[in-house]
């Protein structure tokens, strides 16, 4: 039988070494930011990666937490007549919580686990080391676009979260439910602050870098051939969906006070 | 040109280089041989700087690598060419691309010339035809000539070869062994080759060092091996002449 000790001080030191690996990454991913060659077409490329095609599965999710915010915040409120907070409830549940989580979370699992999976079969077939043989820094190629397109798209899909998810709301509130039209969208422009749906973005902004870089980081430090790739990514997807929930409450008591 | 000095590597508790020394001739081809897993793969990432010895040295021109700065690396490493065993070509470029890739990296050449000279890499070992493949689309043999193409693209003074003919069949074989061996010829190359196929190494090398339990247990020319006493060389060797080939299977 494992000592349970022993285990727990292997898990810890385990623990440790990871986010210690994953802190100098970040380092060199910023020092590498700034030196040329500036790489504007992988950028790019990534932006679209990350970005653009996640659209349509963070529009989807935005909507349906929209419409199902709605839903349950009526029959809710509907108990001591308070009907009309459903707008603002909505709208602040939405750009403080669940749009920049909801986008990290749908975010990792489209290409965060792609990151993961494409570093680690380009570890384990030796391209990265082809990299550093052609005296090309793998941080500078392959991790600095990536980071960078995740810090940026992460936000800019969450401000398509809110909208759409605000949208859904309002359909469902006023259209399907018939909440007056102007109180729900008044109570919305009353409560809603300009710091709430900042703070959001500045969660999005975090969840984006945070994503990308465990799921390079994963992929970079993969061994053992289809099975270590494999486990990279899964393991990829699990620390950054658990990263963005840890982070979102730590942020969330940093930022809204 | 490049030297090796009492290099010793351990993987956790397994000690894999235990002292190696070798010095590899300019101009010429050298094989390391030795049996499967016994560090020769090891010892060839350690001269390019991939991995960082325990102790010891490698002089590349009178200077040690293992003391460098990435910076000072990446300055040696343009100098150098790396054929990798199973080829690693960038899977997400067509072959042209990979061998334009160093080239874009590291040279201010524009878009013409430097398709010009990824045709001329491409036709020098056989692959024009196959420019717009991706490298998924290539067999065994072919990926490693693409490599090569890619490899040579810099025109380097060093070119370092990972198992080159492993898992390929014979003529094939023989056909990267011609190909390294002209490639030399023309480019004026040094060649490192980690490989354990005795008759593309008794073909082509120059210089043969046989990489036994972490040391240098014999080097010589070809000639010198055929002749060494040592138990292992004698063995490895042997073991080749097995039935099949000498016509006495039943």
């Amino acid at each position: 039988m494992i000592n349970p000790i022993a285990a727990l001080g292997r898990g810890s030191i385990l623990l440790v070494g990871e986010m210690g690996g994953m802190a100098l990454m970040l380092l060199k991913t910023l020092f590498f930011t700034f030196r040329p060659p500036f790489r504007f077409r992988l950028f790019f490329k990534q932006m679209e990666f990350i970005g653009v095609k996640s659209t349509l599965v963070v529009l989807l999710t935005g909507l349906f937490s929209g419409m199902v915010l709605a839903l349950q915040g009526y029959y809710g409120f509907r108990k001591f007549g308070g009907e009309s907070l459903l707008g603002a409830t909505v709208a602040l549940s939405l750009v403080r919580e669940l749009g920049p989580v909801l986008t990290g979370l749908m975010v990792t699992a489209r290409a965060g686990s792609a990151i993961a999976a494409e570093l680690g079969t380009m570890r384990v077939t030796e391209q990265i080391d082809a990299l550093t043989v052609m005296a090309v820094n793998p941080i500078h190629y392959l991790v600095v676009p990536r980071f960078w397109a995740g810090v940026l798209m992460v936000p800019l899909l969450t401000v398509l979260a809110d909208v759409i998810g605000i949208a859904g709301g309002y359909f469902v509130g006023v259209i399907l439910l018939h909440i007056d039209q102007g109180i729900f969208v008044a109570k919305m422009r009353e409560l809603v602050e300009l710091s709430d749906i900042l703070n959001g973005l500045y969660k999005a902004f975090v969840f984006g870098g945070l994503l990308t870089l465990i799921g390079c980081y994963k992929g970079y430090h993969a061994r053992g051939g289809a099975e270590g790739v494999g486990r990279a990514t899964t393991e990829a997807v699990v620390i950054s969906s658990i990263s963005i929930l840890a982070g979102d409450y730590i942020l969330t008591s940093l930022l809204f006070r | 040109m490049i030297k090796i000095v009492d290099l010793y590597k351990s993987f956790g508790d397994q000690q894999v280089l235990r002292g190696v020394n070798l010095e590899i001739p300019k101009g010429q081809i050298t094989f390391i041989m030795g049996r499967s897993g016994t560090g020769k793969s090891v010892l060839l990432k350690h001269i390019i700087g991939l991995l960082e010895p325990d102790s010891g040295q490698i002089l590349i021109d009178g200077q040690d690598i293992t003391s460098m700065s990435e910076r000072e690396l990446a300055r040696i490493r343009k100098r150098f060419g790396m054929l990798f065993q199973e080829g690693a070509l960038f899977d997400s470029m067509t072959v042209g691309e990979n061998v334009a890739f160093p080239l874009r990296e590291h040279t201010r050449l524009s878009e013409k010339e430097i398709w010009a000279r990824v045709e001329a890499k491409l036709a020098q070992v056989g692959l024009l035809k196959d420019i717009d493949k991706m490298p998924s689309e290539l067999s065994g043999g072919m990926k490693k000539r693409a490599a090569l193409a890619r490899a040579l693209a810099l025109e380097p003074e060093v070119v370092l070869f990972d198992e080159p003919t492993t898992g390929l069949d014979p003529i094939m074989q023989m056909s990267i062994a011609k190909l390294i061996k002209e490639t030399k010829e023309s480019h004026h190359l040094t060649c490192v080759v980690i490989s354990h196929d005795i008759p593309v190494a008794f073909a082509i090398a120059d210089k043969i060092a046989f990489l036994h339990e972490g040391i240098i247990l014999e080097e010589g020319t070809p000639e010198e091996i055929r002749l060494s006493q040592k138990p292992f060389v004698r063995e490895f060797l042997r073991a080749l002449k097995c039935p099949v080939l000498e016509g006495g299977e039943s």
